[in-house]
């Protein structure tokens, strides 16, 4: 029986770098009357399945998060494993 | 001389890279196919607009990783010229082969329209027969055409003078009104430090032909065959 692991990787932008969807979505709430949301960065994230029989797992996730899922330049990565 | 046009799935300003060598120009050119991993004998890599692979998770950012590309990034750092137009320049700062990142523009809107670049460097690959100053028309057509870096970095390539086109307007002067995306210091077209890789948003070859509004475009090209065929220093690119 395969056994498949999960994982989540969450991009979002490094700190500092202007996120003009944020900004646009932050001025939205406050034009519909919700002004107490200061401040709103927008991100993305994606679910992986994993074969529970691969070796390295970890450096893998890091791999592919930082070679493809973010851009090391602009971008930052997080991993959630289920 | 040779010009080789990549073609991405979902590439779309292929076609017209190629009208404006072969029919403007009248240049040999060929069409490679994102899968080959033969340049077919090019001396001239054109990365054309469009939007490879539907420029899901980021533009370019799948493109980069296609098997032609494997053979773009052994010719560009062994010095071979390649030219990345719009979707082309994205996928070079993916592939690493151009600094920065090109981000949303700021607005949030698709841009399509006519705008003014201002040549800051003359003698490059891509500007040996335009002098320093020259504005050139030249159409946008983009979303996702903010180019980004971050402070410190944006100091190296103004002080390697890496910045070949800045967005100005029509006298000249680079102003914000006239910067059509918020890419910082009006960037819209550089080179990588050696000079042999170029990367710029707007679309010199829709602007080759009179009844396309502008001429201009056509002087960049030229400029790479001048380059190539006359100017090149011999041991250097």
């Amino acid at each position: 029986m395969s056994i498949t692991k999960k994982a989540t990787v969450f991009v979002r932008l490094k700190d500092g770098v202007l996120d003009p969807q944020g900004v646009t979505i932050q001025k939205a709430l406050a034009q519909m009357g919700y002004p107490d949301f200061l401040s709103v960065r927008s991100g993305k994230f994606f679910e992986l399945e994993i074969d529970g029989n691969a070796s390295d797992i970890d450096r893998k996730i890091n791999d592919v998060s930082s070679k493809l899922l973010a851009n090391p330049i602009v971008e930052k990565f997080t991993v959630e494993k289920a | 001389m040779k010009f080789g046009v990549v073609t991405f799935p979902g590439s779309n300003c292929d076609y017209d890279a190629y009208a404006a060598v072969k029919h403007v120009m009248h240049g040999d050119v060929e069409f490679l196919w994102h899968k080959s991993e033969d340049l077919a004998g090019s001396d001239v890599i054109i990365l054309p607009g469009g939007f490879s692979y539907g420029d899901y998770l980021r533009s370019g950012a799948i493109a980069r990783f296609s098997p032609i590309m494997k053979q773009v990034i052994k010719f560009a750092e062994s010095g071979g010229i390649v030219m990345g137009i719009c979707n082309g320049f994205q996928v070079l700062t993916e592939a690493g082969l151009l600094p920065g990142a090109l981000m949303r523009n700021s607005h949030l809107r698709f841009s399509c329209k006519f705008v003014y670049l201002r040549a800051e460097r003359t003698g490059t690959v891509f500007t040996s027969s335009i002098s320093k100053g020259t504005i050139l028309k030249v159409p946008i057509a983009h979303g996702d055409g903010n180019y980004y870096h971050f402070e410190g970095d944006i100091r190296k390539l103004e002080e390697n003078d890496q910045i070949l086109f800045r967005y100005c307007d029509q006298s000249g002067q680079v102003t914000s009104e006239a910067n059509p995306n918020g890419s910082l210091h009006n960037i819209a077209g550089i080179v990588n430090a050696e000079g042999n890789v170029l990367g710029m948003m707007p679309h010199p070859e829709r602007a080759c032909e009179p009844i396309l509004g502008s001429e201009d475009g056509l002087r960049v090209f030229e400029s790479v065959r001048i380059w190539c065929e006359s100017l090149r220093p011999v041991g250097k690119v």
